[in-house]
């Protein structure tokens, strides 16, 4: 089984959640940018969280599906698909997502996953260094992409996507981040934090164009530094926030290098990386401080959040496999 | 020790305050020992210069009341605890600073400081008020350490470094530096084990691939390994399978 790319998109990658285990050889997690996005999208096909889905960016591809499956498009939004549900699709059935409506970075979940080989125990794509995923790269037109075995009566317990009847609900839009152009994102200290005084949090910075799966950077007031040493370079994480000498912040994200030696401000806690994916260039946002305590007490509800929606999802739909 | 957090899914632990042998050896000690440490929620351990980061599952469940956060500060204290005086003392004093250094090793690099595998070696040379062959012989006849492992994958950061050789980075970077290559960046040298832009000086290339994403273990230089770079011939060099 397999689906054919007729038209990449921008900038379409095979993703997991990512690798883990080997920053101390240099490897970053990498995976879904959006990982609550991809999560969804997959508990909605009956996948696992972590199956290898289509990670697109600000416009999508134009996909065959040569076989009957289930598909669900989370994060970004498109009029290709509608979003945050499950549609099945039938054998022959072409798809053109197309620009992307909302958000930056959309996740196509396909029932039975992209099946390319793992890499150091993932199916993400580090482009930075060109392995894993599809051939260590981007998708080009005319890729065709191996799909895994599903459990056959997955597919057929939807009405095509097409025809009245099909599928009349979505997710409960309360459990979803606050995805927004102009975005509040959460953040706890870093090691250096008291040498930027309140700057990161005085108001709002822009999304440069100058941004990727690296890191977004960010325009505006320029953060001004009370000390002058060198530091050491030490370990970086998703979510830090690093000050450049010209002040301007940098968030790191999924492809960020393991280590870096300028001095960290803050650091977006894991709920609200989502938040940041989705943000487009030219689109803004304002940090607020929270305290370690209630950054890790929200991880963990949304960890629940989501394992309730696998148990809902199960009941929803007869014979989706879950959870 | 000292700990703090980073983000909301990691810690940072100082082991010391000064980059030494000894403390460098204990950074490596725990930073072992917390890998072997399977049932605790440890997802990744990173050790570099004076630190371990230590990223862990918040899921892992603990004890009352502590947070995920005092959870793994606690088991790094005890996975620590244990390292110290798990030996007899006279065993520990037999052993010295050995005790740290069970896990690191010696990895000798061979490398062409020749013709068009070494673009910069003159400049070095110039800079550094002594001939090619000078500049090659104080390089390879060093023992280097290595600091960290980051920038790229398998990109090793080599302390060690004789002050003679010190060298500013290129004014400005090439776009592509060869796979292999090897470098100078003022005070620290290393290799460049991809193709990517890079600014140091280019004064060998080796043969060997120092990351490999399909092998046991992918980066061939962990932290607190050794390093000597031997010199081989351009033939050598391009014999190498």
């Amino acid at each position: 089984m397999e689906i054919r790319i007729i038209r990449a998109g921008q900038l379409t990658t095979v993703q997991d959640l990512g690798r883990f285990g080997f920053r101390a050889a240099g490897v970053p997690p990498g995976g879904a940018m959006d990982p609550f996005a991809l999560r969804v999208a997959n508990s909605l096909v009956g996948n696992p969280e972590n199956t290898a889905a289509l990670e697109i960016t600000l416009v999508g591809p134009e996909i065959e599906f040569t076989a009957d499956v289930n598909v669900a498009l989370g994060g970004a939004e498109s009029d290709g698909l509608p979003a945050w549900k499950p549609v099945a699709v039938r054998a022959g059935t072409r798809i053109k997502f197309g620009e992307c409506t909302r958000g930056c970075r959309g996740y196509i979940a396909v029932s039975g996953g992209i099946d390319v080989a793992p890499v150091m125990g993932s199916r993400s794509t580090y482009l930075p260094a060109g392995f894993g995923g599809w051939e260590g790269r981007v998708l080009r037109d005319g890729d065709v992409l191996p799909l895994g075995r599903f459990d056959p009566a997955g597919p057929r317990t939807l009405p095509p996507w097409d025809q009245p009847g099909a599928c009349g609900w979505r997710i409960d839009p309360r459990i979803l981040p606050n995805y927004a152009p102009a975005a509040t994102v959460r953040v706890v200290r870093g090691a250096q934090a008291d040498q930027f005084g309140p700057g990161l949090f005085g108001g709002e910075f822009t999304v440069s164009p100058h941004s990727d799966r690296m890191g977004l950077r960010l325009l505006g007031c320029a953060l001004e530094r009370t000390h002058d040493q060198e530091l050491l370079s030490a370990a970086t994480s998703p979510g830090t926030i690093q000050v450049p000498p010209d002040g301007l912040p940098l968030v790191l994200m999924a492809d960020a290098q393991t280590i870096g030696g300028y001095p960290q401000a803050g650091h977006v806690i894991g709920v609200d990386l989502p938040i940041m994916a989705q943000l487009r260039p030219g689109q803004t946002v304002r940090f607020v401080e929270v305290a370690l305590e209630e950054a890790q007490r929200l991880a963990l509800v949304r960890d629940r959040t989501l394992a309730m929606l696998r148990e809902g999802l199960a009941e929803k739909i007869p014979g989706h496999p879950l959870p | 020790m000292t700990f703090a957090p980073l983000g909301d899914s990691a810690v940072v632990v100082t082991v010391g305050t000064t980059l030494d042998e000894s403390t460098l050896a204990r950074v490596r000690a725990l930073a072992a020992a917390l890998e072997r440490e399977t049932a605790t929620g440890i997802v990744d351990v990173v050790p570099a210069y004076t630190t371990v980061a230590v990223f862990y599952d918040l899921n892992t469940a603990g004890v009352g009341e502590e947070t995920p956060y005092q959870r793994i500060c606690r088991v790094i204290e005890a996975c620590a605890a244990r390292e110290e005086h798990g030996w007899p003392d006279v065993v520990r004093q037999k052993l010295g600073a050995e005790t740290g250094r069970a896990d690191a090793r010696e990895i000798e690099i061979p490398v062409c400081y020749r013709g068009e595998f070494g673009p910069d070696l003159g400049a070095v040379a110039r800079h550094c008020g002594m001939s090619e062959e000078d500049v090659a012989a104080l390089h390879s006849g060093a023992r280097y350490v290595v600091h960290a492992v980051g920038f790229t994958p398998g990109f090793a950061y080599l302390g060690g470094l004789p002050e003679k050789l010190f060298t500013p980075r290129r004014p400005a970077p090439r776009t592509r530096v060869p796979a292999g290559s090897v470098g100078i960046g003022w005070m620290h040298t290393g290799v460049y084990p991809l193709a990517t832009p890079g600014g140091w000086q280019l004064i060998g290339r080796t043969p060997l691939r120092l990351f490999q994403p399909e092998a046991q273990s992918p980066s061939l230089l962990r932290m607190g390994d050794h390093v000597k770079f031997r010199p081989i011939t351009i033939e050598e060099l391009v014999a190498w399978k």
